[in-house]
């Protein structure tokens, strides 16, 4: 298997936010500066990462019926241990993601490619699964998290470009979440289909 | 008094899925057609009024005074897939129609943001056993009505000529967008109220 093929794969072709249209909970509401839509893209990445690799090396053994509680438990414990992690090193991320840290246990994206990818793939494989499919979706936060923060507050990552009165507020709010991404999805649209 | 505020705030003003961004899955898979969304908005209803119930027992009677905090995350995703569990088996043999109906979507309740978002809110307000129940029966009406009117609308969506870049998602998001912003105009009736009951 190729691995390279593999990230490019989680990158482009199965980006989970524009294609595979998976995790919007975190995409929306995490997004309103591009630094937190990138932090918030790299957790879940570290997460994905290590529950694909697993629950890869556990597919064998876990029985057919009950292998999505076993699946969430072992996604349940490495949030547990991100969010430690994060609580001890990282509070000002902390403090700007909040809620959003715990609820990467019930985003999609993880249990979704568990189950569509680990269960069936080799773990090195499944590891690089996670790290395409991770880089995607920083990708996809920090794409529509930069949109949002140049257009809703005229900074991209702290640094101020646009005066302060060209800022639509709308932007930062949730409403301006929808729009934005919605833009950006009929862009890629036009753009895959070239 | 301080429960119809939070009735009215939950429903309204910080609506679970316009304005918090919780449920958002269900909101854009299941809102194709009225009926399923109704049926979806019963389902989560019950699913979310039970699970706050029982992770806030949880919480107040094994995971606080044996220290156990940190167990937080697993032990409510735990509660909340068993009870899932039972609800499916619950409903197969009361309402097998409903059952066939909702088909994939009741077991993916249990990915539902909404319901472990709304159990840890609870939590993270400190909201007593009442407001919890309040705050869960609200927000699970705030979901169900901003699914339905959102399923009314795509129901008119079907109807009309849409631009061929805005096809699909782009016009579905750009609808909930305008729901939204629709509903920004509650903001402030919260405050409104809190200084009218005089809870300030």
């Amino acid at each position: 298997m190729n691995y390279v093929n593999i990230i490019k794969n989680g990158i482009v072709k199965e980006n989970p936010t524009f294609v595979l249209m998976l995790g919007m909970c975190p995409t929306l509401a995490t997004t309103t500066s591009a630094m937190n839509g990138m932090s918030m893209g790299l957790a879940t990445m570290a997460v994905l990462i290590c529950t694909n690799f697993v629950i890869s090396c556990l597919k064998s053994v876990t029985p057919d019926k009950v292998r999505i509680p076993v699946f969430i438990v072992v996604i349940a414990a490495f949030v547990t241990m991100l969010q430690l992690v994060i609580k001890a090193y990282l509070p000002d991320i902390d403090a700007a993601l909040g809620l959003f840290i715990p609820l990467i246990v019930v985003n999609c994206v993880i249990l979704g490619r568990a189950e569509a990818f680990a269960a069936k793939n080799s773990p090195v494989a499944s590891l690089f699964d996670g790290i395409g499919i991770g880089l995607g979706f920083t990708l996809g936060l920090t794409l529509l998290g930069i949109c949002r923060e140049l257009l809703g507050s005229g900074s991209v990552f702290g640094f101020t470009l646009l005066p302060e009165t060209y800022n639509i507020l709308l932007f930062v709010l949730p409403p301006g979440a929808f729009i934005m991404l919605g833009f950006l999805i009929a862009i890629v649209n036009k753009l895959r289909k070239l | 008094m301080e429960y119809i505020l939070i009735f009215i705030s939950a429903i309204f003003v910080n609506n679970i899925i316009l304005s918090q961004f919780l449920g958002i899955c269900p909101f854009l898979g299941v809102s194709k057609k009225i009926d399923t969304s109704l049926g979806m908005s019963a389902a989560v209803a019950f699913v979310l009024t039970l699970a706050t119930i029982v992770t806030w027992l949880v919480q107040k009677y094994v995971l606080d005074p044996n220290g156990l905090q940190y167990l937080q995350t697993i032990a409510f995703i735990l509660v909340i897939a068993s009870l899932v569990q039972m609800v499916e088996i619950i409903l197969k043999k009361v309402s097998p129609a409903l059952y066939q109906a909702l088909g994939i979507f009741l077991p993916l309740i249990t990915t539902n943001c909404a319901v472990l978002g709304v159990a840890i809110l609870c939590i993270q307000k400190d909201y007593n056993l009442l407001q919890s129940v309040v705050y869960a029966f609200s927000t699970a009406i705030g979901f169900g009505l901003a699914l339905t009117v959102f399923a009314g609308m795509r129901e008119q969506l079907e109807l009309v000529n849409i631009p061929k870049g805005m096809r699909g998602m782009a016009i579905v998001m750009l609808s909930a967008g305008l729901l939204s912003l629709a509903f920004m105009g509650f903001s402030g009736v919260d405050g409104g109220l809190r200084t009218l009951f005089g809870l300030d």
